[in-house]
């Protein structure tokens, strides 16, 4: 029954291809079809996951070519956790998609098709299969961004679509020198003939560098983030929910996985500049993505600087790569994902019932909107890591790896990057609940409402925040916290995929 | 210096599209120039991947042709990665047909000031 390492991939697939020829049949069909399918995904996803950590990797050889040669597909503790995650997420956002739109069958039949990429990226274990699916969630992820009706949204998107093209071009070419290199493509394969070719060969070290570039440009490290802040601020808000949430973490499970699978530690312990790559990235990201965060007077754009730390802090979990540390790093990746695609929908929400999208508007937001504010201020605070909230159990994780591994720099940095969370999240939780909405405020928001209304006649459908909305962005905040006490039993069964992963 | 880039000419030629791809995605202002300068870049890699599949007097490989064998594998990934690009092609273009309709302009800076009011 190791099929269903393949059928997690090809359902999204599927669903995706139901969902577009619905619209023959009737239109707007696309949301059921999509609650289906990932109803569906997420029961295939939780036995796949049940069996990995049970009774341990499941592989799978498509097409019944032998593993070297054909493509494999592995199912590890690390690859179930992303495959869970995605589908949870997915199923959350639809529940806020039902009323917030946009509502069309391509909406919903590109949204399949990016969590089928996402999908494709955790399970493969080859590395050019890596690229097809990079690219395939690329694709959806252009084409969802560019889904807002507004031209800001096209804008953002061509931006995304330009410099995601060239980050996953990099990726290519390191997979082309690391096939010169080996004449394999298998990730278990590569890593055997790698270090048998011994690590300083110069063919290894550019591959290295390329495929870890490419990657940094998707993960949306400093200083190739460029493309980040414009997409998710231009996104619709479901939108910028689900990728802000999935896209960028499958980039970094890609990294993790291809720095330890296919390269290894005895290739970062060789060659220092390699390391030296992870950790300076790490430690600009984190300390520049929270200095930018801190200047940025839009909440989504704030709240996409603030990946950009965090993402960070996960590449500086992978620089240090001891078991104590790549598990942080996993419940760090969920965590983020759970309340950045929680703090993201909420300021959706947030927009819908006042109409409030900047900073300063936030002023007095707990009258106006008491969930929304209440949920902002939840998800803030796990997001500075509070006990005993999920961000920080996987911060703690984080700092004990520098700590154990004697990264006193990373260490200092790590400590510090909750300071600076503290620095933007403070600005925005003190103006919700603790100062009067100003008086000249009301007639802006109407006029903000009014802009949409009176510009496009299409628009004409207002939303009203709806019972499903609510329940997305509540089970966001609860996950957080619920997860925050469930997180050590995790970080006990992880542990030895994990430890196989590093030997 | 000058045997070294007559030998490894279809390289020098990669790295040359690679960087004229770069420069013109970066220097261009007008969008659909840089997509074309997206394509170029593109082609340096798929040049890349053909040029290190070539093998001098090699057959297809078929069993009963004569060794060596040229390995197909790198051809059939060019092959997909070409069909990747034509799609991202595509929907860039839709992305500008879009910002135009929207704007009235593809020039970068011109959509800067127009974009400044919103």
């Amino acid at each position: 029954m190791s099929d269903l390492a393949a059928l997690v991939v090809a359902l999204p697939i599927f669903g995706s291809l139901v969902a577009f020829l619905a619209a023959l049949v009737r239109s707007k069909s696309g949301w059921p079809v999509a609650v289906v399918a990932t109803v569906a995904q997420l029961a295939v996803a939780a036995t796949l996951a049940a069996r990995a950590f049970g009774e341990g990797t499941i592989s799978y050889v498509v097409g019944g070519f032998e593993a070297p040669y054909g493509i494999e597909l592995v199912v590890d503790g690390l690859t179930a956790t992303m495959l869970v995650l995605i589908a949870a997420v997915s199923l959350g956002v639809l529940a806020y998609a039902r009323r917030a739109g946009p509502r069309s069958n391509p909406f919903y039949a590109v949204f399949m098709l990016l969590v089928a990429g996402l999908t494709g990226m955790s399970v493969t274990a080859d590395l050019f299969n890596m690229y097809v699916f990079l690219e395939i969630t690329g694709l959806a992820a252009y084409a969802l961004v560019a889904s807002g009706d507004r031209g800001r949204s096209a804008v953002a998107a061509l931006k995304y679509l330009l410099v995601g093209t060239v980050g996953a071009s990099l990726f290519l070419l390191g997979v082309g020198y690391a096939y010169i290199d080996t004449g394999t493509l298998n990730m278990a394969d590569l890593a055997a003939k790698l270090a048998a070719n011994g690590y300083s060969a110069t063919l290894t070290q550019t591959a290295f560098a390329l495929i870890v570039v490419g990657l940094f440009i998707k993960v949306a490290v400093f200083p190739l983030h460029t493309w980040q802040p414009d997409a998710y601020a231009g996104a619709p808000d479901t939108v910028s929910g689900l990728i802000s949430a999935l896209v960028s973490t499958v980039a970094a499970y890609a990294l993790l996985r291809v720095v330890f699978t296919v390269f290894g530690t005895a290739f970062l312990d060789a060659n220092p500049f390699a390391h030296g790559l992870l950790v300076g990235g790490a430690i600009i990201s984190i300390l520049l993505g929270s200095l930018l965060a801190v200047s940025q007077s839009e909440v989504k754009r704030m709240l996409a600087y603030s990946s950009v730390s965090q993402f960070g802090l996960i590449v500086a979990a992978i620089s240090i790569g001891n078991v104590t540390a790549l598990t942080g790093a996993a419940i760090h990746l969920v965590g983020h994902a759970i309340m950045k695609g929680g703090l993201f929908l909420t300021a959706g929400l947030v927009a819908t019932e006042t109409g409030a999208r900047r900073v300063d508007e936030y002023e007095g937001l707990v009258k106006r909107s008491p969930v929304g504010a209440g949920v902002f201020g939840v998800l803030a605070v796990a997001m500075v890591g509070v006990p005993p909230t999920i961000g920080f159990a996987g911060k703690w994780y984080i700092a004990v790896g520098a700590a154990e591994a004697g990264a006193w720099t990373l260490l200092a940095v790590i400590v510090g990057s909750t300071l600076l969370t503290l620095a933007y999240f403070a600005r925005l939780v003190e103006r919700m609940f603790f100062r009067e909405p100003s008086a000249d405020l009301e007639p802006a928001v109407e006029r903000v409402e009014a802009v949409p209304d009176g510009g496009d006649a299409t628009e004409s459908d207002a939303v009203e925040a709806s019972l499903g909305m609510y329940a997305a962005v509540v089970a966001a905040a609860v996950l957080s916290v619920a997860l925050g006490f469930a997180v050590f039993g995790y970080g006990d069964v992880l542990q030895s995929t994990i430890e196989a992963l590093l030997s | 210096m000058m045997d070294l880039l007559v030998s490894r000419d279809y390289y020098v030629a990669t790295f040359l599209l690679l960087g004229i791809g770069t420069y013109v995605m970066i220097a261009s202002r007008n969008l659909v120039k840089k997509i074309i300068g997206m394509n170029i870049f593109q082609t340096g890699i798929f040049l890349f991947f053909i040029a290190a599949a070539y093998v001098d007097g090699g057959n297809p490989p078929v069993l009963t042709m004569d060794a060596p064998h040229v390995s197909p594998l790198p051809h059939v990934l060019i092959l997909t990665a070409i069909v990747v690009g034509v799609a991202l092609t595509a929907v860039a273009l839709g992305m500008v047909v879009r910002i135009y309709a929207e704007y009235g302009t593809l020039d970068e800076e011109t959509l800067q000031e127009v974009r400044g009011s919103e």
